[in-house]
């Protein structure tokens, strides 16, 4: 349902995109997962017919979208990033100007409104100018606007962005809701854990180029697997010959000495054993956690940074490590 | 691929379809324009209260002083008040365009499967009915001030079409710097650079022939005097241009449809072009 092929995209001085691939099928979300400036906004806005690429070529609904976009707009929806909306219509307003527009008649447009006000809880403010929206409500309202002509192939680009938790949630199920009648989505997103959540495959974008692709788990299994964080009441040598055993690689040890991390082979019994190991060492133990691959090890691995402002989402792990260091005792 | 629930959806619409579709796009844009000027009326000022201001203002003060052949300044100055407020209102579409094209709306629109000119169409329908609100407020402004046409129905009808003609063409050569203006300001300036001088370098509110000759010679062939004359011929009105012995005052009519049609020639093209340009990134 949407293809790209070898797309490249300059502004300036800035190459946003550089040889993008990217295929969906049909029923299914594809994540598009990057940090800012990945290049995701500029796929998106290529795809949906609102910038042309320099080269490559791009099929959306079977439509290119170079050549014959009016085809490709017919059958697509689009949230972008920042709300496309009419700040001086309400936002019932909005949504069935939308609807007209995209070739609905009024009586349907109407209709299709109200339903999705009820989904995204935004009737009691549909008779509200937009401008006095808050930054969620707007969001939305745009997500609401997407979707009005029920168009087979839908384009979220970061669609979650700026939601709180509930309504974060409540677009995940409506977005399910959509693919399990047969909608095909292209969603960006900086989140991991919403790419982990919703996306059936996911391509991760970094300056301009996909540089891994593949069904969640594949990805996960990039980064070798579960591993085991351990933090010491004090810092002690014996812990490590203690684990050595245990695990599967080097170790990581933080600066204080206190906390270590390695690679393991994910089994029933591991923290018993691994307690235990310690335990016959004399090693006074504070924490023991195994944990299992996430995303955010992915991206790490693949792009030797974090993706920009994952903290608020992300599990309290990753704060550990900056402060984790490679070390060989 | 198309057995999914929701269809794509293949067919291109046939030609009478396709046209139904654009002038319900058109309209679809021009009702959120109406929306957008009830929620803020003011942005009807300049069509709604500055007619009021500048039919008092000229024809009680300057106008004492004014002497005009043949009729009073009321009768007079009446069809160069309408062009005035016509012209210099035309900077609404400039700044309008600019203001749309600054929000997020546009991408919205461009994703739509909708005519893309119907937001220029939409917007020049919207001026050309704030135009019609500005001209029924002026006629009535006239009445109370003593002017009356002298001519039947039909010609005076006739003037003010052409003066609204010629407000429509002006609201696409609007357009288009709105649509070239990186932003609101621009397009104020080009109010005060061109609309003014143009409407104040006329007929439209002192007879021409105190005038130096090479300032009466641009006075005589600057459109809006032409449009002021056409109306003061059609409405019986006082028309001390006519004793110029340029074609264009010789033939106010023909002149006044000849630069609405050559600005519309001109502009309408250009701003579609513009308008893609604009667009596309």
């Amino acid at each position: 349902m949407v293809e790209a092929e070898g797309l490249t995209k300059r502004f300036g001085r800035t190459q946003a995109l550089a040889g993008l691939d990217l295929a969906t099928s049909a029923g299914s979300i594809l994540g598009v997962l990057g940090p800012n400036g990945a290049g995701k906004t500029t796929a998106v806005r290529i795809l949906t017919t609102l910038a042309l690429p320099d080269g490559g070529r791009a099929r959306v609904a079977g439509y290119d979208v170079v050549r014959d976009p009016a085809a490709v707009r017919r059958n697509i929806g689009v949230a972008a990033q920042d709300a496309t909306l009419d700040e001086t219509l309400t936002g019932r307003q909005n949504l069935v100007m939308i609807g007209q527009l995209s070739q609905m008649r009024r009586r349907d447009a109407r209709a299709r409104a109200e339903e999705l006000l009820r989904t995204f809880e935004l009737t009691d403010a549909a008779g509200r100018v937009v401008k006095g929206y808050s930054g969620g409500m707007r969001r939305r309202l745009d997500l609401a606007a997407s979707m009005m002509t029920r168009p087979p192939v839908l384009f979220l680009d970061e669609p979650t962005t700026g939601l709180d938790p509930t309504s974060r949630y409540r677009v995940w199920s409506v977005i399910r809701g959509l693919v399990d009648e047969g909608v095909t989505v292209l969603l960006t997103t900086q989140y991991l854990d919403e790419a982990d959540q919703l996306a059936d495959r996911i391509a991760v974008v970094d300056h301009g180029r996909v540089i891994a692709e593949g069904t969640p788990a594949e990805l996960k299994r990039l980064t070798g697997g579960a591993r085991l964080e351990a933090t010491l009441m004090s810092p002690d040598h014996a812990a490590l010959d203690a684990l050595r055993p245990l695990v599967e690689g080097p170790f990581q040890v933080s600066e204080a000495g206190r906390r270590l991390r390695a690679p393991v082979r994910s089994t029933t019994g591991l923290v018993a054993r691994v307690v235990r190991a310690l335990d016959e060492a004399g090693v006074d133990v504070e924490d023991v956690a195994v944990h299992q691959p996430s995303l955010d090890d992915v991206f790490l691995r693949l792009t030797g940074a974090a993706p920009e402002e994952p903290a608020q989402l992300a599990g309290g792990h990753r704060a550990a490590a900056p402060e984790l260091q490679e070390v060989t005792i | 691929m198309t057995d999914a629930v929701p269809m794509v959806c293949a067919s291109r619409a046939s030609l009478p379809d396709r046209v139904a579709g654009a002038m319900r796009d058109v309209y679809v844009v021009t009702r959120r324009n109406l929306v957008h000027i009830a929620r803020e009326p003011m942005q009807l000022s300049d069509v709604t209260i500055q007619p009021v201001l500048f039919t008092l203002l000229f024809v009680y003060v300057f106008g004492s002083g004014i002497p005009v052949p043949g009729g009073t300044y009321a009768g007079f100055a009446l069809a160069g008040l309408l062009l005035l407020n016509l012209t210099t209102s035309s900077m609404g579409t400039a700044v309008g365009l600019t203001v749309d094209l600054s929000t997020g709306i546009i991408d919205r629109f461009r994703t739509l499967p909708m005519w893309p000119a119907a937001v220029l169409v939409g917007r020049s329908i919207t001026d050309v009915l704030t135009a019609t609100v500005c001209t029924l407020i002026i006629i009535g402004c006239g009445l109370l001030v003593g002017w009356r046409p002298e001519m039947g129905i039909g010609q005076v009808a006739a003037g003010f079409g052409l003066a609204l003609l010629f407000a429509y063409a002006l609201s696409w050569l609007a357009g288009c710097v709105g649509l070239w203006a990186r932003g609101a300001e621009t397009a104020q300036s080009f109010g005060f650079l061109v609309l003014f001088p143009l409407s104040f370098v006329s007929n439209a509110l002192v007879p021409t022939r105190g005038m130096p000759v090479w300032l009466r010679t641009i006075v005589d062939w600057n459109p809006v005097s032409a449009v002021t004359a056409a109306c003061r011929e059609l409405w019986g009105n006082p028309n001390p241009s006519a004793i110029s012995s340029a074609w264009s005052m010789q033939h106010p009519v023909w002149t006044a449809l000849a630069w609405s049609l050559a600005i519309l020639v001109i502009c309408l093209p250009m701003a579609s072009m513009l308008y893609r340009r604009r667009t596309t990134d």
